[in-house]
């Protein structure tokens, strides 16, 4: 996947370091490194290459290519890209693992009322 | 251990960088590359796993532990019967060059405490089943006992734990393989290949096979659990249920 064009996305810069409470009300595509927490609720985070988030997440749906450390919980879904490094428990409806992503933690699949869970790989 | 393999590990003891001392995992030359080449991948049937399917189906909410490359079908596997999945590649954490320090002697050797602090850090009596697939037979020796001695303090009594072990007509070239479930007593088999420490992401080699067990290191292996049951396969590969 591409780095999102800037305005589609909240874009977090690769030499960008960051430490706090993250929360916003749009997308956010974080290339650099993020040590706090991150809400973005309705939104989607997605962890570039480059990205080094030592975070709990929670959103609507996270996509990870580079490192995270930390809880994610997301509302619809989670993407492990190939080269995703996460550590830290996933609760989510579903998730896709790309062969090769690394996942060291617990994934806790949530199902939504009426809908069955879904879990897809590439 | 039988055979040269315990040579060859001994052997690479003494050499002086930690990445030369991690290379000794890896079976294939520097200079061998995956390239864009497909991944072959084989099925198998286990009986092991037929086992733990009817656990699986006939109790709720059980804790699974999967200690294999983090695989998309098993985790749908078990999270879609309702249980909960935990992953962790044991044999990818064990290469992290960060576990190897020098010991008195000046030899470069594995913190297997450090590595325990880091890894299988859970609370007692916690999983109803670990998958061990073939992480003993190509874990460091140093960690091989007290990985086992982990396990059977997160493991609830009664849990069972499955492991393969190559037997000895396996040779030293014997693939390392990740397992997926893809059916009640089915497994689909893919080679698995790792950049080494410092190496380029297109530079992935397979882990060699360290050594190979015969029944008696296997009982001794595991003579905390309750009960230990052997099946034997056609390929060279025993599977061994483990109650604790």
């Amino acid at each position: 996947m591409d780095a999102p064009q800037t305005g589609e996305f909240a874009h977090i810069g690769k030499s960008v370091v960051i430490k706090g409470e993250l929360s916003g009300s749009e997308d956010l595509y974080v290339d650099g490194n993020v040590e706090g927490n991150i809400e973005l609720r309705n939104h989607s985070l997605t962890v570039g290459p480059n990205g080094n988030v030592k975070a709990n997440v929670t959103a609507k749906a996270v996509v990870i290519q580079g490192k995270l450390d930390g809880t994610v919980n997301a509302s619809d879904r989670v993407e492990l890209r190939k080269s995703a490094v996460v550590t830290g428990d996933v609760t989510t409806q579903r998730i896709a693992i790309e062969e090769g992503a690394f996942l060291k933690g617990k994934v806790d699949i949530q199902k939504e009322a009426g809908k069955a869970a879904g879990l897809a790989s590439s | 251990m039988e055979g040269g393999s315990r040579d060859r590990v001994h052997g690479s003891l003494d050499m002086a960088s930690v990445s030369d001392n991690v290379m000794k995992f890896f079976r294939s030359s520097s200079n061998q590359t995956v390239g864009k080449a497909i991944p072959q991948k084989l099925t198998r049937r286990s009986s092991g796993i037929g086992e733990i399917s009817r656990l699986l189906n006939s109790q709720e909410a059980l804790c699974v532990l999967d200690m294999g490359a983090t695989s998309a079908n098993n985790i749908r596997f078990f999270t879609g019967k309702g249980h909960k999945n935990y992953s962790e590649d044991l044999l990818r954490s064990s290469l992290d060059p960060a576990l190897r320090i020098q010991d008195s002697k000046g030899n470069t050797v594995v913190d297997s405490k450090k590595f325990l602090d880091e890894n299988l850090v859970y609370a007692n009596a916690q999983f109803d089943v670990v998958l061990c697939w073939n992480l003993p037979d190509y874990l460091e020796e140093s960690l091989v006992k007290p990985t086992i001695d982990r396990l059977w303090s997160v493991m609830k009594p009664g849990g069972y734990l499955l492991t393969f072990f190559h037997t000895r007509d396996a040779g030293p070239d014997s693939i390392c393989y990740r397992y997926h479930v893809t059916g009640s007593d089915m497994l689909e088999m893919q080679e698995v290949k790792f950049a080494p420490p410092g190496r380029p992401a297109s530079d992935k080699q397979s882990p060699r096979l360290q050594r190979v067990f015969n029944n008696r290191h296997i009982e001794n292996l595991f003579r905390d659990f309750a009960s230990i049951k052997f099946f034997l396969a056609r390929d060279a590969i025993r599977e061994v249920l483990v109650v604790r």
